[in-house]
C-alpha cells in the first residue's frame, strides 16, 4: 500500500480541542448533585494511630460522611501485579488501620457538598498519632534499625540475582576491575495534571461508572472490581483526556476504588481531584537506587564482566509494579556492549515513604546510566576516549539478533550507524580540539557521550504481569466513515493522529473520515495501555493488523461486486479495481426487488463504476447486505489482539557538550546532540515531541529534580518550589536526527521512542559534567548535580571546602 | 458572607454571588463552566491557570474571585473569534507545542501576552517569557517554535493593517 500519510509531520487531529480549552479531564467533567471528597493524611512518616475524632467533622455544614480505614474495610488490597520468588506483599488497605506507614498515607475521607466544605470538615479532624522510629534510607533499612512491617521481621521486600556467564571467573580474568557507588535518586513523574476521580453510580442497573485519569483503564478496571468486589462487567471505567502520566498512572490508586465504593454507599456521583502536594506525597515515585558496580576489563579496553549490587526503594508498599521495577534494570545492564557475564544483586527494601514504582524508563534509565558510567569510568582508567571504549564493545550489525548475558535477544542494531552521526553532527573532533583550548583559557567545559539502547514495545505476554499483548478494532461505518477503537489508551502521544495516519493509507480516505476511540471500557474492547514504549509498536501493529483483515474481507466485497475473482482485483488509494479475468455469471439470481423511488433518509445505494468501486461503496454493500457473496457476515469490521513475539530494541546516542560556571557552579549548555534509532517512523513530529520531553525530564534528573525526604520521614520537596522541575530556560536547543534500523519483530518495523530521552540523556549530561571535571580529579557524580556541589569542586583549593 | 461581584469574561458580563475565599479559577471553572482553565499546582508556580485579568496574564489560582470583581477576564476559550483560532493557538497546533494539553491553555495565555510586549522576541526572550508556565511532555522546543511560528504571523496581519 502507498505510504502517503506514514512518514508525514501531520499536525495532530487531538489539538483543536486541548488548544481552544475545549477537552474534558477529569475534573472538567460535570455532573448533577456530585459530592466532593478530601481525604486526611498521615503527617507523620511512621505511627501508630490511637484514635480518629472525627466528631466535629461529621457536623460541619455540607457533611454528608467522613469514613475511616475500620468503615472500608470491605475494600478488597490495593493490588500488586508483580510476582517475584520470595516476594513479601503487605496488606495494602486504601486507608489506613492502626499505624501509618509514610507522610501522605490516607487515613480518613470527608465527603461533602462541595470541596471548600469538605476541606474545612477535613481539619477538624483530630488524629491521635504515637510516633514510631522510621526507617527511610534503604541501604540501612535492608541491615537492621526499625521494622516497618512488623510481621515480616525485617525490611527486606525480596532478594534477586540475575543475569548469565561466570561472573566470578569473568572479573577474576580482567586485566582490572573498577568499583563505584552509585545513587539514583527518588524522582516524581509530576504529570502536570494530578490523579483525578469521579465515580457515580447507577443502583437500579448496578452499575458503576468511574472516570479516572489513568494510563490502563481496562486493568485498571479489572483490578478496581475485584477491590470492590463487583462484576467486572458491571464497573464501567472511563480514561478521559489525560493530562500526562509518564507511568505515574500505570497503576491502581487506593482513591480509585475508595471513591467507587462511597458512590455505592451515598448514591451520589461522588469526586476527588488531587491537589499538587498529594500529588507529590501520594502518586508514585521513580528510581530511588543505591548501587555499586563492579566493571572487569582488559588493557585495550574490553569489557569482560559487570556486577550491579542495588538495594532498591520500595517504600512502604508495593504498589502495581512497585517490586517488578529493578527486574528490568537487571534485563538492561549489557547496554549496547558485548559483556560475556552479567550479574545482578538487588535487595528490595521497604521504606517509610510513598512507593516507587514505573517512571519514565522503569528500571532502564537506572540499567543505562550505571553501565554507561561504567564505561566512562573504563575510559578515564585506561586513557582511552570514551567512544573508543564504546565502539570497542558493539556489536556489529552482523551479530543481530545479538544475545546478552541478561538472556535478551536484542532484534537488531546499527549502534555504530548511530553514534557515527551524532558524532559528525557534533563535531566531535573539533570539539575535543575546543575543550583543551577552554581548558588553556581556563573555562571548564565537558563533552559527554552516551551511546545507549533500551527494551521496548513491552512487550510479549511471557515477559510481563498482566499480559503484553494489544487490541484494536477497524471499522468501516455505512457512511464510509472509519472508526479505531484501540485498547491502547495514550496521554499525550498522539495515537489518535498517529493511527488514523496508518488507517488513512491502508484505507486510502482521507485522514479526517478517521475517528480513533480509546480509554472507555464499554465501547472499546478490552486492552492493555500506553507505557514501555508500547503505543505504536505494540497498539499500532494491532491497527495496522485490524485493518489487514479488514481489507481482506472488502476485497472479497468488492471482487463481488465487481463480478470477478478475488484475485483480479487490486485496491488503491481507496479504490478497487478489477484487472482482467472473466466477469462470474452469477450462479445464483439476484432476489427481485420492487423498483421504488428512495425515501427521504434512505441511505444511498452502492454502484459499482464499471471496473472500480470505492472502499465505501463496499462498506455501505456489507451493511446493506442485499447483495454479498454467499456466507459472507454482514457488516465490514475487524478486530485483532496483537502478541508481539519479542520486545524491541530501539538504541542512540547523546553528546551534551557544557560549560560551567566558575562563579556559581552553573552548569550551561553549549550544545546537545541526539541521534535516536526507533525504526520506522509514523509522524517525525510526534517522535521529534517524544525525544524532546523525555530528553528534558532526564536533564531533571541529573542537574535538578529529588524527591527528599528528611531524616525523620518529612517531605521536604512538597511543592514546585521545592521539587524543581526544569523550566524552558533551563533547557537548551535540541539538535535532533535519527537513523532508522527496522525491526521484524512487527510488520511496520516500529520499535518506539516514549521514553528513549529519558534513557540516553541523562549518562551523557553527567559524563559531559565529571569530563569537564576532569583536570579536579573528578571521576564521578551523583545525580543531581546541584551549582553548590559544582561550585565548592571548583572552588575547593581556594576556599579549602570540598 | 457572599459577596456579588461584576466580571466580564470573553465579553460576556456576569454577576455572581461568591464567598470572599473562592479562588478566580474556581469561579471561572465551577461558576461560569469555563474549564479550559487548568489547575496544575495552587501555588502559582506552573501556569497552568494562566488568564488575563485587564489584558495583564495573571495566575487564576491565586486571585480571589472577589478581586476579579469590575474586571475584564479572557480565558482559553476567548481566544479563536469568528471560527478562526489566534496565531498563537495556530503557531502550537503546526509546531506541536502541546501533547497532554494540560499546561496548554496557560502557555498560550502567557506566550500571547509575552508577544503583545515584545512582537519579535528572541528565543531567549522567549524561554524567558515563559519561565512562569511549566510543561512536562514537550521539552519545550516545540512551544518555542510554535511561539516563533505566531510571531511571524503576528507581524505579517499587522504589516497588512498598516
Amino acid at each position: 500500500m502507498a505510504e502517503k500519510l506514514v512518514g508525514q509531520r501531520l499536525k495532530r487531529t487531538e489539538d483543536p480541542r486541548l488548544i481552544q480549552g475545549l477537552a474534558h479531564y477529569v475534573d472538567d467533567i460535570r455532573l448533577p448533585d456530585t459530592l466532593h471528597a478530601v481525604f486526611v493524611r498521615s503527617i507523620y512518616a511512621h505511627a501508630r494511630i490511637k484514635g480518629v475524632d472525627i466528631s466535629e467533622a461529621t457536623k460541619a455544614p455540607g457533611v454528608v460522611a467522613v469514613y475511616t480505614g475500620k468503615d472500608v474495610a470491605k475494600v478488597g488490597p490495593v493490588p500488586c501485579a508483580a510476582a517475584l520468588p520470595g516476594l513479601k506483599v503487605p496488606d495494602h488497605r486504601v486507608l489506613a488501620g492502626n499505624k501509618v506507614y509514610f507522610v501522605g498515607h490516607p487515613i480518613a475521607v470527608v465527603v461533602a457538598h462541595d470541596k471548600y466544605m469538605a476541606k474545612d470538615a477535613a481539619d477538624l479532624i483530630q488524629v491521635d498519632y504515637e510516633e514510631l522510629p522510621v526507617a527511610m534510607d534503604e541501604e540501612k533499612a535492608a541491615q537492621g534499625g526499625p521494622v516497618i512491617h512488623e510481621q515480616f521481621g525485617d525490611n527486606v521486600a525480596y532478594k534477586l540475582t540475575a543475569g548469565e556467564g561466570d561472573i566470578e571467573a569473568a572479573l577474576k580474568s580482567a586485566d582490572k576491575v573498577i568499583k563505584q557507588r552509585i545513587l539514583h535518586r527518588r524522582l516524581a513523574p509530576i504529570a502536570m495534571e494530578g490523579r483525578g476521580v469521579l465515580a457515580r453510580y447507577y443502583p437500579g442497573e448496578q452499575e458503576l461508572t468511574l472516570w479516572t485519569s489513568t494510563q490502563i483503564p481496562h486493568l485498571a478496571r479489572t483490578q478496581i472490581a475485584i477491590m470492590l468486589g463487583m462484576p467486572e462487567n458491571k464497573l464501567r471505567l472511563i480514561a478521559p483526556e489525560v493530562g500526562g502520566g509518564f507511568g505515574s498512572k500505570l497503576n491502581v490508586y487506593a482513591e480509585e476504588a475508595l471513591l467507587g465504593w462511597i458512590s455505592i454507599q451515598t448514591g451520589k456521583p461522588i469526586k476527588w481531584i488531587e491537589g499538587r502536594r498529594e500529588n507529590i506525597q501520594a502518586t508514585i515515585h521513580g528510581r530511588g537506587q543505591t548501587g555499586t558496580i563492579e566493571i572487569g576489563f582488559k588493557k585495550d579496553g574490553t569489557l569482560t564482566g559487570f556486577r550491579y549490587d542495588v538495594f532498591a526503594d520500595m517504600g512502604a508498599y508495593h504498589q502495581l509494579l512497585t517490586p517488578a521495577i529493578p527486574t528490568l534494570t537487571g534485563l538492561m545492564l549489557s547496554g549496547c556492549y558485548k559483556i560475556p557475564a552479567i550479574q545482578m544483586n538487588v535487595t528490595g527494601v521497604f521504606t517509610n515513604k510513598m512507593s516507587t514504582d514505573a517512571y519514565r524508563g522503569a528500571g532502564r534509565p537506572e540499567a543505562t546510566y550505571v553501565i554507561e558510567r561504567a564505561l566512562d569510568l573504563v575510559a578515564a582508567d585506561l586513557g582511552m576516549d570514551v567512544v573508543e571504549v564504546r565502539r570497542k564493545n558493539f556489536p556489529a550489525p552482523s551479530e543481530f539478533p545479538f544475545k546478552t548475558a541478561t538472556g535478551l535477544f536484542y532484534d537488531s542494531g546499527n549502534y555504530e550507524g548511530a553514534l557515527k552521526k551524532a558524532l559528525d553532527m557534533a563535531g566531535y573532533p573539533k570539539l575535543r580540539e575546543e575543550q583543551k583550548q577552554a581548558r588553556k583559557e581556563g573555562r571548564i567545559m565537558g563533552i559527554g557521550v552516551s551511546t545507549y539502547v533500551e527494551i521496548c514495545a513491552i512487550g510479549p505476554s511471557a515477559a510481563t504481569p498482566a499480559g503484553g499483548w494489544e487490541s484494536a478494532t477497524v471499522r468501516v461505518e455505512p457512511t464510509g466513515k472509519v472508526t479505531i477503537l484501540t485498547g491502547c489508551s495514550p496521554h499525550g502521544q498522539g495515537e489518535e493522529t498517529a493511527f488514523a495516519q496508518i488507517a488513512a493509507d491502508q484505507l486510502g480516505v482521507d485522514v479526517n473520515d478517521v475517528t480513533v476511540i480509546h480509554g472507555d471500557t464499554a465501547v472499546v474492547q478490552y486492552g492493555i495501555g500506553t507505557f514501555g514504549s508500547r503505543g505504536m509498536a505494540v497498539g499500532g501493529t494491532a491497527v495496522y493488523l485490524a485493518l489487514q483483515k479488514l481489507r481482506e474481507k472488502a476485497n472479497k466485497i468488492a471482487a463481488h461486486m465487481l463480478e470477478c475473482e478475488v484475485e483480479h482485483v487490486s485496491f488503491q488509494e481507496g479504490k478497487f479495481s478489477r484487472h482482467g479475468g472473466k466477469a462470474k455469471t452469477g450462479s445464483v439470481p439476484a432476489p427481485v426487488v420492487p423498483d421504488m423511488e428512495a425515501p427521504a433518509g434512505a441511505l444511498p445505494q452502492p454502484h459499482p463504476q464499471g471496473k472500480h468501486v470505492t472502499i465505501q461503496d463496499v462498506a455501505l454493500a456489507a451493511h446493506i447486505a442485499k447483495n454479498l457473496p454467499p456466507d459472507m457476515e454482514p457488516g465490514l469490521a475487524a478486530i485483532h489482539f496483537f502478541e508481539p513475539k519479542n520486545f524491541t530494541f530501539p538504541f542512540g546516542t547523546h553528546i551534551a557538550v557544557v560549560e560551567l560556571d566558575r562563579e556559581t557552579g552553573e552548569t550551561h549548555f553549549k550544545r546537545y546532540v541526539a541521534v535516536d534509532d526507533c525504526g520506522k517512523v509514523i509522524n517525525p513530529m510526534l517522535v521529534e515531541g517524544q525525544v524532546h520531553g523525555g530528553i528534558v525530564q532526564s536533564l531533571g534528573q541529573a542537574l535538578y529534580e529529588e524527591v527528599v525526604y528528611d531524616d525523620q520521614g518529612q517531605l521536604v520537596s512538597g511543592t514546585f518550589m521545592d521539587y524543581a522541575l526544569p523550566k524552558a530556560s533551563m533547557v537548551p536547543w535540541l539538535e535532533l536526527d535519527r537513523t532508522e534500523t527496522p525491526t521484524d519483530v512487527n510488520p511496520m518495523g516500529v520499535k518506539g521512542v516514549g521514553e528513549a530521552g529519558t534513557i540516553g540523556a541523562t549518562p551523557a549530561i553527567v559524563s559531559a559534567i565529571v569530563d569537564a571535571l576532569k583536570p579536579y580529579g573528578v571521576s564521578h557524580l551523583d545525580m543531581p548535580i546541584k551549582p553548590e556541589h559544582l561550585w565548592r569542586i571548583i572552588n575547593q583549593k581556594k576556599t579549602g571546602a570540598a | 458572607m457572599k459577596k456579588t461581584i461584576n466580571v466580564t469574561v470573553n465579553g460576556v458580563s456576569h454577576q455572581n454571588e461568591v464567598e470572599p475565599r473562592m479562588l478566580l479559577v474556581h469561579y471561572l471553572r465551577d461558576a461560569l463552566s469555563l474549564t479550559g482553565t487548568h489547575i496544575g499546582c495552587e501555588t502559582s508556580l506552573c501556569g497552568a491557570c494562566t488568564v488575563l485579568v485587564d489584558g495583564q496574564a495573571v495566575k487564576s489560582c491565586t486571585l480571589l474571585a472577589v478581586q476579579a470583581d469590575g474586571s475584564k477576564v479572557t480565558t482559553i476559550e476567548g481566544f479563536a473569534a469568528d471560527g478562526k483560532l489566534h496565531p498563537v493557538q495556530q503557531g502550537f497546533w503546526e509546531h506541536h507545542g502541546l501533547q497532554c494539553g494540560y499546561c496548554t491553555p496557560g502557555m498560550i495565555v502567557a506566550a500571547a501576552q509575552l508577544l503583545e510586549r515584545n512582537p519579535d522576541p528572541s528565543e531567549e526572550e522567549i524561554r524567558h517569557g515563559i519561565e512562569g508556565n511549566l510543561c512536562r511532555c514537550t521539552g519545550y522546543q516545540h512551544i518555542v517554535q510554535a511561539i516563533q511560528c505566531a510571531a511571524k504571523k503576528m507581524q505579517s496581519k499587522s504589516a497588512v493593517a498598516r
